[in-house]
């Protein structure tokens, strides 16, 4: 068994789905960080079986809805003072804008330079999402 | 209150304020004077970026016989979208000279961006395969005056549904109305889009059923909507030619219908009702072009708040 030191003050995104934790690092540019950054991965879990793992020793600004749409089984831990000041439970976001394109070529998507590709979550328990302006359907896999 | 609202998708309205441009389009039909000076000193902009001649035209004689006036174009050569310029641009451009805007665009969810930018009613008049509100509000007027009702009915929609922007509108609408049952005659390859199937219909457990052969089913139906194969909506020549005569209403399927069938269709047609038809009481497809310019009048009316 591993063992990496807790932090005092920062951020330690739990229950990562196991594989998904390095895209997540580099979305959050942690490769980049001039702070301490632990990325774990394959952590013993009796939730996942396996999962992954990031510790931040910093407060850094993060999209939820992304991390959400990434993996909605993700929980946020916001650490003070060595202790969980505040836990937060994802989901997928109800809209998820600039993140996915939609694939239709008939879509105004397809065309316009400078518009933002938006989605609206149609059913949470399948992750079923469809395009703001055309309604295709977009189908989260994780 | 309808003033100052977009119409993008066909559930953009309540059914009460469906229902206050259906009653208000049936007083325009019979006391068109009444209501000739209303639209007096405003002036429609009609943005055509695809071919069009039925909604064009019963756009343009809506304005005008409300008392109003039409600027724009037909076709986008025409203006400075062939320069590239965006949508955003163009809206903010045509929404500082007019007062109200109709725009067909051949993208899907143009019209939807379009509002999004524009501080007058945006009127989708068609937006690819995707909706064409003022034609499900041409085809609700039609069926009232037909049946004398919206509700209880089983209405067979036939052909193209799966690019048939009119269809899905129709579809839409008309879920939202008590007892109301869809038979969906496609060939597989047309059969309506995933969205309508499960968020319109599944979902809200309204009954439909999707069949092949219109013959299996004509004698249930109240109301037979008809539609065009779009040779413009496919990617690939050989499966249009293999699917466009599919679909046919000819004098012996037409043996088989009840004899109040409803026969509706958005036209244009090119062969899929046999002229032989026209004759028939069941035909209303000539009334429901009729309807579509007071259908339009109303709708710009009550956008615009002056009726």
């Amino acid at each position: 068994m591993l063992y990496i030191d807790s932090i005092s003050k920062g951020i330690v995104i739990d229950h990562i789905r196991a594989g998904a934790g390095f895209s997540i690092f580099k979305y959050l540019d942690l490769d980049k960080a001039d702070f301490t950054v632990a990325l774990i991965i394959n952590a013993p879990s009796k939730k996942l079986g396996k999962k992954d793992l990031i510790k931040i020793e910093n407060k850094i600004d993060l999209d939820l809805a992304m991390l959400g749409f990434i993996d909605p089984n993700i929980t946020v831990n916001i650490i003070e003072g060595e202790k969980i000041v505040e836990k937060i439970n994802l989901s997928l976001p109800r809209r998820v804008e600039g993140i996915i394109e939609c694939k239709n070529p008939r879509c105004v998507t397809s065309m316009e330079r400078n518009i933002v590709h938006k989605f609206v979550l149609m059913d949470e328990k399948d992750g079923v999402y469809k395009c703001e302006y055309c309604d295709q359907i977009y189908s989260w896999e994780g | 209150m309808l003033q100052g609202k977009h119409l993008i998708d066909p559930e953009d309205f309540s059914i009460e304020e469906l229902g206050s441009i259906l009653e208000l389009a049936e007083d325009m039909l019979n006391n068109q004077a009444k209501f000739k000076d209303v639209c007096n000193g405003q002036i429609l902009g009609t943005l055509f970026y695809e071919p069009s001649t039925r909604t064009r035209f019963s756009f343009e004689a809506a304005m005008i016989r409300l008392g109003g006036r039409v600027i724009g174009f037909a076709e986008p050569g025409s203006s400075s979208v062939m320069k590239g310029e965006s949508i955003p641009d163009t809206i903010r451009t045509v929404a500082s000279y007019v007062d109200i805007i109709a725009m067909r665009h051949p993208k899907e969810g143009a019209p939807k961006y379009a509002s999004y930018y524009s501080p007058i009613p945006i009127i989708n008049a068609g937006d690819g395969g995707h909706q064409h509100p003022t034609q499900m509000l041409t085809d609700l007027f039609t069926i009232k005056e037909v049946k004398g009702k919206l509700s209880n009915l089983t209405i067979g929609l036939c052909g193209d549904l799966k690019f048939g922007r009119t269809v899905h509108s129709l579809i839409k609408a008309m879920s939202r109305y008590e007892n109301v049952k869809f038979l969906l005659i496609s060939p597989n390859e047309l059969q309506i889009p995933e969205y309508i199937r499960t968020e319109i219909l599944a979902n809200k457990d309204i009954p439909f059923t999707e069949v092949e052969r219109l013959e299996d089913v004509i004698d249930s139906l109240d109301i037979l909507y008809m539609t065009r194969v779009q040779k413009e909506r496919f990617f690939n020549e050989a499966d249009y030619i293999r699917l466009k005569d599919s679909y046919i209403l000819d004098k012996e399927k037409l043996k088989l219908a009840k004899d109040d069938l409803s026969i509706l269709h958005p036209f244009p047609r090119v062969n899929e009702i046999s002229y032989e038809i026209d004759e028939d009481p069941r035909a209303c497809y000539f009334d429901q072009l009729k309807y579509g310019m007071y259908v339009r009048m109303a709708l710009i009316a009550k956008l615009l708040g002056v009726a």
